[in-house]
């Protein structure tokens, strides 16, 4: 019995049982396309539907959304997504594409939006049949986010929204966009309100999304441009003028720290699936050879691979430990170092690989001689997104410094 | 077998940290551990010996000794957290070598190791003297010989032997290495105190002439002994380590909460800021470490030289760090012999050595990844 399942309520261990066998039974078999290796650079439509087609049957079968009531589409269920999340995770199953949406969009729009709102969006959003992006950085508005310009104007019932956002992950897709805008230019944070905005019928009607390229050649992220855009009231969050504190929810979820389990599939991307990172990196090492020398035997590459390894389990523990109270001193304090050490776990373990490659580093994706298939290069690349977005690695010790350690305040 | 959700800690492991928290910062302030160990008196001894008969009858030593022993039988996470505030409390006590020798006598498994935890659990102190000349616990690496059941030679880098009523030593034989029991007024055996840089503790050499000794693993057998209790040994200094990292932690950040630069408290910098925040961030992996290592010696022998390892490597790591940005931090003052922070600073410069420092368990992680170079 593993140690998660001992504390399991009745609830939870039947549940457990369902998703265990359910998983073993639908699994579903490996994508014909080649996958990315996150939501976040989803590129082409094929891949869309294979990961909506995974994400849409593990709705049907009451793996998504457990925790939401049943009529926003949920299961009703008492802290069962954790144990949903667990069960997905252990099993070599996908990711799932509705990445925002599920972990993002949805606990906000719970914590914030009207009920009839909730019943509208909720639905489509857990089964996958409608994809979320996030409209938060502009051009001028990155760290400090605040600052954002894309304005909303009230016309009686009705917002004007004139403005553009960036680096807006699967806006391509999306068929909604939670939306931070200013609606009060002489107030910085209390001008700021929250809509959740259709774009998909507005694309060409006040919505334009452009691609970006990113550095590693994959798209999967945009820019959003808002001309004249009307969008209902019915479409707001919390107050006008409350946005900046709807945002917090937005971003203590995105960030790990959030109240609600959120659905994840997909071990890989947690950094807790036993050790994943090194032992693909040991496999490397061994097959390697780097300056004359199989890598396994170079000093320097076995101590960075032990650091990594005690880094890696190192944050799979502060995890487990999160939830033993008298082991923790402050109760925020290892939630808010989540998406900190994931996104700087993953970025050397990514630079680890192209090292431990030697010349065989320099192969890319395209190249058939690539070692894992050019894995090395694209998810050092790749783990900038993750340094950066959602707050950067220097925001994050700022909010560490600030909130746990109380020290003075940058801003 | 596997760790508990909650790591084994607890009700009473918890209420048993409290406790001993609280007692050291009642009776051990900071202000007071600086004039015992620091305060210049020649000839006073650097640490409280009634302090210690306190503890040792509150039953801290023989918190993990059998009850058939007369100890408190608890699992070895209460003795974890009793290191860990030993080393919040830069303490100068035999309780780390005490509770290190508890592991060593459980596991030669005999009833002259019994006797010995007995005299624990009645609160006596036992100082370990495994280490050899050249810095290893394991193998030919002992300067003791053993003949007709008397020990003599050296025993080198002996932790708190001037505090210690018996020494578990390694000694050579014909057969190999054993492990024996010596009491330290014993004839024939002197102590040379070395000169150490750590003022919270003491170290000595040990010179025995014909001492009669007690026979605790025969020759041959003390490596196969001391494999056994190596996760016990390694993660109790790992939790004094952690102990006193979060003690330097939570003194900086309250220095950078008042000191005013530039009409500002330090901490509104980000030069120091970020550092502060990289010093918890690895704390935090070292006592998640210490915690799932600790367990694991209660719940999980087979993983438990793994976690062991893991723990020490990055407690040894977090504790060179913290104790750097520490003394950095507090700038002019950081540096004087006055400050506190210089007791906690040689503390874990001699903490990070003992039983291996972290890139040695780095190695010994490597090894168990990859396996030997050239394999």
């Amino acid at each position: 019995m593993s140690d998660s399942a001992r504390k399991d309520s009745p609830e939870q261990s039947a549940f457990r049982e369902h998703c265990r066998s359910w998983i073993a039974a639908n699994l579903p078999p490996p994508s014909p396309v080649r996958l990315p290796q996150s939501a976040l650079e989803i590129m082409t439509r094929e891949q869309l539907d294979y990961l909506c087609a995974w994400q849409k049957a593990a709705y049907d079968a009451g793996l998504v959304g457990c925790d939401y009531p049943v009529d926003c589409g949920g299961g009703g269920r008492t802290d069962c997504q954790r144990v949903a999340n667990e069960e997905m995770q252990r099993s070599a199953a996908p990711y799932f594409p509705n990445i925002i949406g599920l972990g993002m969009a949805a606990p906000t729009v719970f914590y914030h939006g009207s009920d009839a709102l909730k019943r509208q969006v909720l639905p489509a959003l857990l089964s996958g049949e409608e994809i979320w992006c996030q409209g938060f950085s502009e051009p001028g508005a990155g760290s400090d986010l605040a600052s954002v310009q894309t304005f909303a104007e009230r016309r009686g019932d009705r917002w004007v929204i004139n403005g553009h956002k960036v680096w807006t992950s699967l806006a391509h897709f999306a068929s909604w966009m939670i939306l931070l805008a200013r609606t009060d230019k002489s107030s910085k944070y209390d001008g700021l309100s929250y809509f959740v905005v259709p774009i998909r019928a507005a694309l060409g009607k006040g919505v334009t999304v452009r691609p970006l390229i990113k550095m590693t050649g994959e798209t999967g992220f945009n820019e959003v441009i808002f001309e004249d855009l009307e969008i209902d009231d019915a479409l707001r969050l919390d107050e006008v003028g409350k946005g900046w504190t709807v945002a917090m929810t937005t971003l203590a979820h995105e960030r790990g720290a959030g109240i609600l389990v959120t659905p994840q599939s997909g071990g890989s991307r947690r950094g807790d699936g036993d050790a994943g990172l090194v032992s693909a990196l040991v496999e490397l090492a061994r097959q390697s050879w780097r300056n004359g020398q199989c890598a396994a035997d170079d000093p320097v590459i076995r101590d960075r691979l032990a650091q990594l390894l005690v880094r890696e389990e190192g944050f799979r523990l502060n995890l487990k430990r999160a939830r033993v109270a008298g082991l923790t001193d402050h109760p925020m304090r290892l939630m808010l170092q989540y998406k900190l050490l994931m996104s700087e776990v993953a970025q050397e373990a990514g630079r680890l690989g192209m090292d431990i490659a030697g010349n065989a580093g320099s192969l890319y994706v395209s190249d058939p001689a690539a070692p894992q298939a050019g894995r090395w290069p694209l998810a050092y690349m790749n783990s900038f997104g993750f340094t950066i977005a959602a707050g950067t690695s220097e925001v994050q010790r700022n909010i560490l410094g600030e909130r746990v350690l109380g020290l003075a305040k940058t801003k | 077998m596997s760790i508990p959700s909650n790591f084994g800690f607890g009700e009473e492991e918890q209420t048993l940290r409290d406790a001993a928290r609280k007692f050291l910062a009642e009776q051990l302030p900071t202000d007071r551990l600086h004039r015992l160990v620091a305060g210049h008196q020649a000839g006073s001894p650097r640490w409280d010996p009634a302090l210690w008969e306190q503890m040792a009858a509150l039953g801290w030593t023989g918190v993990g000794v059998p009850e058939r022993c007369g100890g408190v039988g608890m699992p070895f996470v209460a003795a974890v957290a009793l290191a860990e505030e030993a080393g919040r409390a830069a303490l100068p006590s035999p309780l780390i070598g005490t509770l290190q020798s508890s592991a060593l006598l459980a596991a030669c498994g005999n009833a002259e190791a019994d006797a010995v935890l007995t005299q624990i659990a009645s609160g006596k102190a036992v100082a370990p003297g495994i280490t050899g000349p050249r810095g290893g616990w394991r193998g030919q690496d002992c300067a003791l010989e053993v003949q007709g059941g008397c020990l003599s030679g050296t025993a080198h880098w002996v932790q708190d032997a001037a505090k210690a009523d018996v020494f578990l030593l390694k000694a050579r034989g014909s057969a190999g290495t054993g492990l024996y029991a010596v009491q330290a007024d014993a004839p024939g055996l002197s102590l040379q105190p070395d000169a150490i840089v750590d003022l919270s503790r003491d170290q000595a050499r040990l010179s025995l002439a014909s001492v009669p000794a007690v026979e605790l693993a025969a020759p041959g057998t003390a490596d196969s002994v001391i494999a056994a209790a190596e996760p016990a040994l390694f993660t109790l200094v790992s939790a004094d380590l952690c102990g006193a990292a979060e003690w330097l932690l939570q003194t900086t950040v309250e220095y950078a909460r008042v000191r005013q630069q530039f009409d500002r408290q330090i901490g509104f910098f980000q030069a120091v800021k970020h550092p502060l925040v990289d010093v918890m961030i690895a704390i935090d992996s070292a006592r998640s470490h210490l915690y799932n290592a600790a367990s694991a010696v209660d719940h999980d022998p087979a993983v438990s030289l793994r976690a062991a390892h893991m723990a020490k490597s990055a407690a040894a790591e977090a504790a060179r760090f913290g104790a750097s940005r520490a003394v950095q931090f507090h700038g002019g003052i950081g540096f004087t012999w006055e400050c506190y922070v210089q007791v906690y600073f040689k503390r874990q410069l001699h903490n990070e050595a003992l039983y291996g420092d972290a890139a040695w368990h780095r190695a010994r992680l490597a090894e168990m990844l990859l396996g030997p170079v050239g394999a």
